[in-house]
């Protein structure tokens, strides 16, 4: 369906035109998918998709000048061209200045504190809403807002900061943890990266001290995945002072108890250029007291239970010109700032989780005997330890990778936030899970609180953009910008001798590459020599998961956003690779400054990377084999005749 | 009465820290386990806040005695609302024979030096257990003592102390200056708020050293040994009350 509206669109055709045809086809297509995964990408990520009308000839040519802009930062946006970015992944990222830090360990202690002793996760979620006394507690310990600035009424913390705390809120008590988040992580956030001077100054200081709640409202009952198909409008008065705001949005975190809402809406706009009348999405912030917003009743939900979800409709709401967060029909940039800002903190607070549930598992592993012998003894428990503790590893370390990165003023982390919200909230499953089986019997019980967290955590890898959603997203991100570089050797082959260096470095590359020799790629003088080993495995990795990025983009052209089954193992890929530079850049910190556990970090790193190679190298088989194609037709197959009968197609093995 | 009060706040290890004593059994495992203010300290703070919020003082001072770290104590004090801090650097040896006659001639010198009228402490210590500090600060200054105070009033001049005695409740009425001792059921002490925490990086923590305050240091007492409490052993289960009394009467309890 995206494919019709960039098709229809002229200047797009234009730019496809405009290929110099001595281009073969395949590379053709190549080109052209890179216009659209750009657009493509947008939708998959936060599902927001600007207007095909939005993709005027300026857009074109920002894309193609933004093609020959400088060369990203980004780690995840280089190994899918097979190159290594180093800057924004080693040394460790360690951003906080003295100040900083002393600040940070001082509201460690109390947050820790007030979590062990007032707040009580079992009783919020038997009440399925944050006990009274705790909720003015949390407000009074300034847990409302983190990050706004200090003169707003606010602490004012850094995103490392603010990870530091939210981990403590994950280790004790998610459904907590999303009444905070969906407070200042996605609630006002918007005001916080986009609000002008009065409109931080009139919500900020209330907001920071809890005094009023916020949401953030996005999703319709038509509208999950796909956000760009929201059905809200707002409608700009002839005067132009206000809007009247009509729809309806579900499942909104804080519904029922938020004073403040971020609401994205579409807003009927004049294109300056063709003078038609154009959907754009705009966001608003919008008041309780404006009058015309109700809620409905908290949902009844699996996990999460404190936190309150509710519907919330708005009847012509008039919504003052002033209110509108950002600019007009700007909201889809809007909505992605957000969510791809508050992403490394979920990554933060699962962290928190996995290491509280892990010390659950171990308490138990180490005092349970069974069989005359503590089961922490036996091979199939110790397996479990340990990879849970790997898990928790890597995850701990893209959210400070990430958070350290934000702070020093990286923009691109798109896909590596991304990255660190899928793989936090998988392995945060998995660890609880195992988790569960190491208690055995009793941690199917309520008491010891895991299941709860089981129920909790079910949802992380739902909400802020599925997993599957963020997969494509990581995928054709990166395709995007390998089609970029590709798009520029096109460009060199019009003057092959005018750029016969670059072209003949470009094709020994491949000629090594095919031949399962070194490019030349190494991260010597970034990893610690200790760790030599796990740091060729990754590039060897890497180099041939450039090299499978560029075969597919050539054999699939513009068609790649189609190949979803494909795109999932890319991104699983570019998942396993991000986590093994996470942990080889942490591990050889530590073994650089010679902490007292550096050399069990080592085991955790080379074991992680051992594992993660054969991984990526499977997948990499996978995609390159004719199998793969014969594998994805019958997965379509299976899951169409499923469709088709409306359940399983298999009649009974015993006939009836 | 109006004046100044001086809070004396001790870092011990985190009452939930499980304690691991040392291979050489000279002491306790402290490098890499939490710490935090000593319980009784925090009730102590609390006090001489409410007092000051009552307007019944001026000013709240917070005194520790310690390393670089006690610094972290003293800022958990000036979050939950002292005024200020006086951080007496003891390190190194000096730190590990730093007992109560040693923090009593510190906190005396400095009641002088600050003309405090009042200083409140902890009854004891969660680490030594010690509970001699408060009266020995009284007995250096020659003030009356409060100690194991469960409910504290001033009156005038005079303050009226409920202490927690064996038994019961005694009510006694002292003079100020006077050094008061707080126990267990005084108050609940408040938690350090994020946004005090950050007002109170302006607050001021000022740098002694004993020997500023002409206190001597030198120990008189020697930690021969520290051993961990011995493991509880293993029970039997007896049938019937005819075997347990025998079974009593076997080990000679009965």
């Amino acid at each position: 369906m995206l494919l019709r509206k960039v098709s229809q669109s002229s200047a797009l055709c234009g730019t496809i035109r405009r290929i110099p045809p001595v281009l073969s086809g395949g590379q053709r297509q190549v080109v052209a998918a890179v216009q659209n995964t750009r657009l493509y990408v947008s939708q998959a990520a936060e599902a927001v998709l600007e207007k095909t009308a939005a993709v005027g000839s300026d857009a074109a040519t920002k894309v193609e000048k933004k093609t020959a802009a400088v060369e990203s930062k980004s780690f995840a946006v280089s190994i899918f061209k097979g190159q290594i970015a180093t800057p924004q992944v080693f040394p460790f990222p360690s951003v906080m200045n003295e100040e900083q830090e002393q600040f940070l360990r001082e509201l460690v202690g109390p947050v820790a504190k007030f979590f062990v002793e007032v707040n009580d996760p079992a009783k919020n979620d038997a009440l399925e809403k944050v006990e009274d006394h705790t909720m003015e507690g949390l407000k009074e310990m300034g847990a409302f807002g983190l990050q706004v600035p200090a003169d707003l009424g606010g602490l004012g913390l850094t995103n490392t900061q603010y990870a530091r705390l939210v981990e403590i809120v994950g280790s004790h008590d998610l459904g907590v943890g999303i009444t905070l988040g969906a407070h200042q992580s996605i609630g006002f956030k918007g005001i916080l990266l986009f609000g002008n001077p009065a409109q931080k100054e009139k919500y900020l200081p209330k907001l920071a001290t809890g005094e009023t709640i916020a949401a953030f409202c996005l999703t319709e009952p038509a509208s999950g995945s796909d956000a760009a198909s929201i059905k809200t409008i707002a409608v700009q008065s002839p005067c132009g002072q206000y809007f009247t705001l009509s729809g309806g949005k579900i499942w909104i975190s804080n519904g029922g108890l938020a004073e403040i809402f971020t609401v994205f809406a579409k807003t009927p706009m004049k294109d300056p250029k063709t003078g038609e009348m154009k959907d754009k999405i705009t966001a608003f912030i919008v008041e309780r007291s404006f009058g015309g917003v109700t809620h409905g009743p908290p949902e009844k939900k699996m996990g999460i239970k404190a936190s309150n979800t509710a519907e919330v409709y708005f009847d012509n709401v008039r919504v003052p010109a002033d209110c509108v967060l950002g600019e007009v029909g700007g909201g889809f940039k809007v909505a992605m700032n957000i969510l791809n800002n508050g992403r490394f903190g979920m990554a933060a607070a699962l962290s928190g989780t996995m290491k509280g549930v892990i010390t659950k598992a171990v308490d138990h592993a180490a005092n349970r005997t069974q069989f005359g012998s503590k089961i922490h003894n036996y091979g199939a428990i110790q397996e479990k330890m340990a990879r849970m503790t790997m898990m928790h590893y890597v995850t701990e370390s893209m959210a400070y990778m990430i958070s350290g990165n934000m702070d020093s003023g990286a923009s691109e982390f798109q896909i590596e936030a991304a990255i660190s919200k899928i793989f936090a909230s998988e392995a945060a499953w998995t660890v609880t899970d195992e988790c569960i089986q190491v208690m055995g019997g009793m941690g199917f019980m309520k008491d010891p609180g895991v299941e709860r967290v089981m129920r909790d955590l079910r949802i992380f890898r739902i909400f802020e953009g599925t997993n599957d959603i963020l997969r494509l997203f990581v995928a054709l991100n990166g395709f995007q910008n390998a089609g970029n570089q590709l798009k520029s050797l096109q460009k060199a082959m019009k003057n092959p001798l005018g750029n016969a260096g670059m072209l003949a470095g470009e094709i020994t590359k491949r000629a090594k590459r095919k031949a399962g020799l070194s490019t030349g790629l190494t991260l010597q003088g970034s990893v610690h020599p200790d760790l030599a080993h796990s740091g060729e495995l990754t590039v060897k990795a890497i180099e041939q998961f450039g090299a499978v990025v560029e075969e597919l983009l050539i054999k699939h052209g513009k068609k790649i956003i189609d190949e979803q089954f494909v795109l999932k193992r890319v991104a699983d890929c570019a998942i396993d690779l991000y986590a093994m530079i996470v942990v080889l850049s942490r591990a050889s910190r530590s073994l650089t400054q010679g902490h007292a556990a550096a050399q069990h970090e080592k085991m955790l790193c080379e074991t992680w990377c051992m594992e993660a190679h054969d991984r990526v190298m499977q997948d990499i088989k996978l995609l390159r084999s004719g199998e793969s194609k014969q594998l994805f037709n019958n997965l379509r197959a299976i899951s169409t005749a499923v469709v088709e009968n409306g359940a399983v197609v298999c009649p009974h093995p015993l006939g009836f | 009465m109006s004046g100044r009060v001086l809070v004396g706040v001790k870092r011990v290890i985190d009452y939930a820290v499980k304690i691991r004593v040392k291979p050489d059994n000279k002491g306790v495992v402290t490098d890499g386990v939490k710490h935090s203010m000593n319980p009784f300290c925090e009730i102590a703070v609390e006090e001489a806040v409410k007092m000051k919020e009552k307007k019944l003082i001026k000013e709240v001072v917070a005194v520790s005695c310690g390393p670089q770290q006690a610094q972290e104590t003293i800022r958990t004090a000036l979050a939950m609302g002292a005024d200020r801090g006086i951080h007496v650097e003891v390190s190194g040896k000096d730190y590990e024979t730093l007992g109560p006659l040693q923090v009593s001639k510190i906190m005396a010198a400095l009641a002088k030096k600050e003309e405090a009228q009042l200083i409140i402490l902890g009854k004891q210590a969660i680490d030594d257990d010690c509970n001699q500090t408060g009266q020995m600060t009284a007995a250096l200054l020659d003030w009356p003592q409060g100690t194991f105070a469960s409910e504290v009033s001033l009156e005038g001049d005079k303050i009226k102390v409920v202490r927690e005695v064996d038994g019961g409740l005694e009510t006694i009425k002292i003079n100020t200056p006077a050094v008061l001792t707080a126990d267990l059921r005084l108050n609940t002490p408040r938690y350090a708020t994020l946004p005090n925490i950050m007002k109170a990086k302006k607050k001021k923590i000022a740098n002694v050293k004993p020997a500023d305050l002409g206190v001597d240091m030198t120990s008189r007492l020697e930690v021969l040994r520290v051993d961990e409490p011995p493991q509880r052993l293993a029970g039997v289960k007896v049938e019937t009350v005819d075997d347990l009394v025998g079974k009593l009467k076997e080990t000679g309890k009965i």
